[in-house]
């Protein structure tokens, strides 16, 4: 086998496994790189491949490695370090073109591992270029004496006539809900909000540039200050951190007095959780889900892969007005013992000198107001009675201090309230109208409830540090150091290739990942063929892909046995054209001296240059097959001449 | 070496006036190592053409006469029973010259003829046991009178074929014609002519006729030409295989007479009707036709690919 081959064959393994590095436990990526390096040694100093006792060696404790640090041979980790390591090892025993053929299949195979893990437009584009790469290999498998320039037209070319048969699959492959691969429980795993919050928890969360969901208004958006994202609500706190609690008798929440409702639309990213996201208070949803007693959406499964759903929500509302007392009761626990006695004195101290709840509530806001808390990312760590200490010793905290606090506070002081997170606000992405939520929008805030006005929103946050909610995360931070790039002042032009790249990955995700089997009814129907069924879907795939292949061999046989004419031809061919255009036609068996004579004949301007081009042509043609200077030279000759 | 292929061209053109077609035909079929067909009235210069270019080569001449009692014995030779030594002796007959001339190859019996042609065919004859090769280079020009005239034995299609050429002599053009009627006797310049080629110098120019280049866009021309005479329904018979070698060495000889190393399709056109004349027969309204015109309408007919 020939060298080039070999680092061909390399080159494909290399980039598919390439992405896998990131995840693939570290001593199979050096694994898998030393014995790509040692191959490459190999060859380059056309030294003998290893012992077969030895590449069985290797395999098996690979695989013992595998089996320890996985504990199983089967699911997604595993499987693709398996599959990865073993697709590495196949080039260590490359000795004819079987093998070499094999290795080109595994790697088409595996190379649908990467979208695992990555399902991006980067990722596709990158592994259009692997998959470049493998088709070039192949073909210089099949036809070893064709260049390197030529091999890679031929692969371009295939992977073209690829295309028609590559939007058939798409359009028409039955789909089934949920990622295709049946690994609900691996599907993704990001970051994301948590059923659990504790000192520290969003901070951490805000840090992160990814994308929570996208969404677009029909009509006029809220105000900022209005987008309240509701997520999981807590009401269990246990001095430190703050957990959902179980409810013992669900009811159905009631809302009243409603305002004008909201209409959007929501693109969730998975985030492996049951709850979806929606402005408060959710009313209609284009899918199904349950609306829980305190407000939550909550789905059946996991959102394991991208969800769109339509909502409507009112952001006016009285929510709850009737609270059961069991609820209630639920709303005012505390953790036992006696933590946090400073927090309890003085919201006895609030509830002594108030005349209702409402003003506890102004009382509060006006204390984080006055007693010097600042609103930053990092704030110092807090001891045993995590209340007291930031109530009384930091004053320094993130939105989830502030909320727990807060809901600590009015519990002390008898009022029911809870700890509700979510996010809050977004970027509006102006090129493709929309707004981007990401995990630096995760916030906290609290509700209370209050007789007379239900469940009423309360942000604590918004009393230390307005531009929070007004303006969003980067306006409100005096230290600005800890956030990302781009959620700080990002020059203009940044911003706008920011908006345009996400807006093209809205697009992707629309249209090319959460082509789902909803849309994809939708589409059909829209192409005449309503209510289909996923039989009859195969069976139109079938013939379509049938069709396509036939299409290709009848214009490829057509091919054979018309040959087409070669450059130098087809240059001859139009300067023949050029000269019938002016009244003197070549006739179909007039070669070409005969026919330069007679145009020379009857245009004496021109007679030199046509002899001269016609002898050139036939010496092109017929004579013996000389140099691509020759032939650059007649085609440039035959261009140049004026008719 | 072109030089003296243009001197021999030049000589050649001094005795048969008018004629230069003719000649670079026979030339070619020469240097192609066919053998030539010349089928015309008596008298238009066929000999004379036969015999000149045989002394401008350099080449032993033998005419043959062929009569309808003529024996292929005649032709090939016999063995004499020698009184003094007690043996037999071979007396090679005419056909063991360099170029023979066999005249009026029409009027001797299809025995006789086939004598001839099988020997042309061998470049050797087996006489009585003994095969003996024939000179080289071995060249038959064989003249035949247009069949239509009286006491004649058409070669048979067969026979026909293997001759690589057939050309017409036809009148002279009045210019010729004068200078022929006014000019020396033909034959007395024929016998003062000097050879302008030796053996090895003809030898040589044959073999470079073998290896002027073909390319593949040639090939197809003259793939073309032969479907075309097999799939149209205006001949008996399409052309053979044969008439295709027959077709790209007399063209190949051709383009070496115009002094290039490949053979264009103008070359292939040149020589086409020689090739076809002889193999090609139409029928219904093109049967009319004669040779020429029949040859004209096939060049016409296929486009150069």
């Amino acid at each position: 086998m020939s060298k080039p081959l070999i680092y061909g064959l390399l080159l494909s393994i290399l980039m598919v496994i390439a992405p896998h590095a990131e995840h693939l436990p570290l001593w199979v990526s050096a694994l898998c790189a030393g014995l790509m390096l040692w191959r490459a040694w190999l060859t380059y100093s056309g030294k003998k491949l290893p012992k077969r006792w030895l590449l069985l060696l290797i395999t098996v404790a690979g695989t013992a490695g595998i089996v320890l640090t996985f504990h199983t041979l089967f699911g997604r980790e595993a499987g693709v370090t398996l599959l990865m390591m073993l697709a590495t090892l196949k080039l260590m025993e490359l000795r004819d073109a079987r093998d070499a053929m094999v290795l080109v299949y595994l790697a088409c195979f595996i190379i649908i591992t990467n979208f695992f893990y990555s399902q991006s437009i980067p990722t596709a584009l990158y592994l259009l270029a692997t998959m470049m790469v493998i088709v070039t290999t192949w073909v210089h498998l099949q036809a070893r004496n064709i260049a390197l320039k030529p091999r890679v037209r031929i692969a371009a070319v295939l992977l073209l006539q690829a295309l028609p048969l590559t939007l058939i699959l798409f359009v028409l492959f039955p789909r089934v809900q949920g990622p295709l691969w049946g690994l609900p429980q691996d599907a993704y795993a990001s970051t994301g909000l948590d059923d659990h919050m504790s000192p520290g928890s969003l901070s951490r969360l805000s840090l992160s540039e990814a994308v929570a969901f996208r969404v677009s208004y029909n009509g006029q958006p809220p105000r900022r200050d209005q987008m309240y994202w509701r997520g999981p609500v807590l009401w269990q706190f246990d001095g430190r951190a703050w957990t959902p609690g179980r409810s013992p008798f669900p009811v159905v929440p009631k809302f009243t007095d409603l305002g004008q409702p909201v209409d959007y639309v929501v693109t969730l990213e998975p985030h492996n959780k049951h709850w979806l996201f929606a402005l408060d208070v959710p009313d209609k949803l284009s899918i199904t889900a349950t609306l829980t007693d305190d407000f939550q959406l909550l789905r059946k499964n996991k959102v394991n892969a991208r969800l769109r759903y339509a909502a409507r929500s009112y952001l006016v509302y009285h929510a709850n007005l009737q609270e059961s007392p069991r609820q209630l009761k639920r709303a005012l626990q505390l953790p036992p013992g006696q933590l946090d006695p400073r927090a309890r004195q003085l919201a006895a101290e609030w509830r002594a000198g108030s005349k209702d709840d409402a003003d506890i509530v102004r009382t509060a806001l006006a204390y984080f107001n006055k007693q010097g808390f600042v609103y930053t990312l990092e704030a110092p760590p807090l001891g045993i009675n995590s209340i007291d200490d930031f109530l009384f010793k930091t004053k320094q905290g993130f939105c989830e201090h502030y909320a727990s606090a807060f809901v600590f506070l009015m519990r002390a002081a008898n009022i029911p309230a809870r700890v509700v997170t979510g996010y809050l606000g977004g970027e509006y992405n102006d090129v493709g109208k929309y707004y981007i939520v990401r995990q630096s929008d995760a916030h906290a805030w609290a509700e209370v409830w209050l007789a007379g006005q239900g469940w009423v929103r309360v942000d604590p946050t918004g009393a230390i540090a307005p531009d929070r909610v007004e303006r969003g995360l980067s306006a409100a931070l005096s230290d600005k150091a800890a956030l990302p790039y781009m959620e700080r002042n990002p020059p203009q032009w940044l911003r706008n290739l920011r908006f345009n790249l996400d807006a093209l990955a809205n697009q992707w995700n629309q249209w090319v990942l959460g082509y789902d089997s909803e849309r994809q009814y939708a589409f059909l129907s829209r192409l005449g063929m309503e209510s289909i069924t996923w039989q009859k879907m195969a069976l139109n795939m079938s013939a379509g892909i049938g069709l396509v292949i036939a299409l290709f061999a009848l214009y490829m046989l057509r091919h054979l046995y018309t040959r087409r004419p070669d450059r130098v031809q087809a240059a001859w061919l139009r300067l023949c054209r050029r000269l019938a255009g002016s009244g003197l036609p070549r006739a179909a068996h007039e070669g070409p001296q005969d026919y330069a004579e007679r145009v020379a004949a009857a245009r004496p301007e021109l007679a030199a240059t046509i002899v001269d081009l016609a002898a050139r042509y036939s010496a092109l043609r017929y004579g013996v097959p000389g140099d691509e200077e020759a032939k650059r030279d007649f085609l440039q000759r035959a261009r140049n001449l004026k008719v | 070496m072109s030089q003296s292929l243009q001197n021999v061209i030049r000589q050649a053109e001094q005795i048969i006036l008018g004629k230069p077609q003719q000649i670079r035909l026979a030339l070619a079929c020469l240097l192609a190592r066919g053998h030539l067909l010349i089928e015309d009235l008596p008298g238009v210069g066929k000999t004379t053409l036969a015999h000149g270019l045989a002394r401008t080569l350099g080449l032993q001449f033998q005419r043959i006469q062929f009569t309808s009692d003529l024996l292929p014995a005649d032709i090939l030779g016999v063995s004499v029973y020698q009184r003094d030594t007690g043996k037999f002796e071979f007396h090679p007959g005419p056909i063991f010259a360099q170029m023979v001339l066999a005249d009026e190859i029409n009027r001797a019996t299809p025995k006789a003829q086939s004598a001839l042609l099988e020997a042309m065919e061998e470049q050797q004859v087996t006489i009585e046991g003994t095969t003996r090769a024939l000179p080289a280079p071995f060249f038959v020009i064989a003249t035949q009178n247009p069949a239509y005239q009286i006491g004649t034995y058409a070669l048979p299609e067969s026979q026909l074929d293997r001759f690589m050429l057939r050309i017409q002599m036809g009148y002279p053009d009045a210019h010729a014609e004068r200078g022929l009627l006014s000019g020396v006797d033909r034959r007395e310049i024929v016998a003062q002519l000097e050879p302008q080629l030796d053996h090895s110098e003809l030898l040589m120019l044959q073999k470079r006729a073998r290896e002027v280049f073909v390319s593949p866009a040639l090939l197809d021309y003259v793939q073309a030409i032969l479907r075309y005479t097999r799939e149209e329904s205006r001949y008996t018979h399409g052309l053979s295989p044969r008439a295709g070698l027959a077709m790209l060495a007399a063209a190949r000889a051709w383009a070496l007479l115009e002094e290039r190393d490949a053979v264009n399709p103008e070359d292939v056109q040149a020589v086409l009707p020689g090739v076809v004349s002889h193999r090609l027969q139409a029928v219904g309204e093109y049967a009319r036709l004669n040779s020429a015109a029949l040859a004209r309408e096939l060049i016409e007919a296929v486009a150069i690919p």
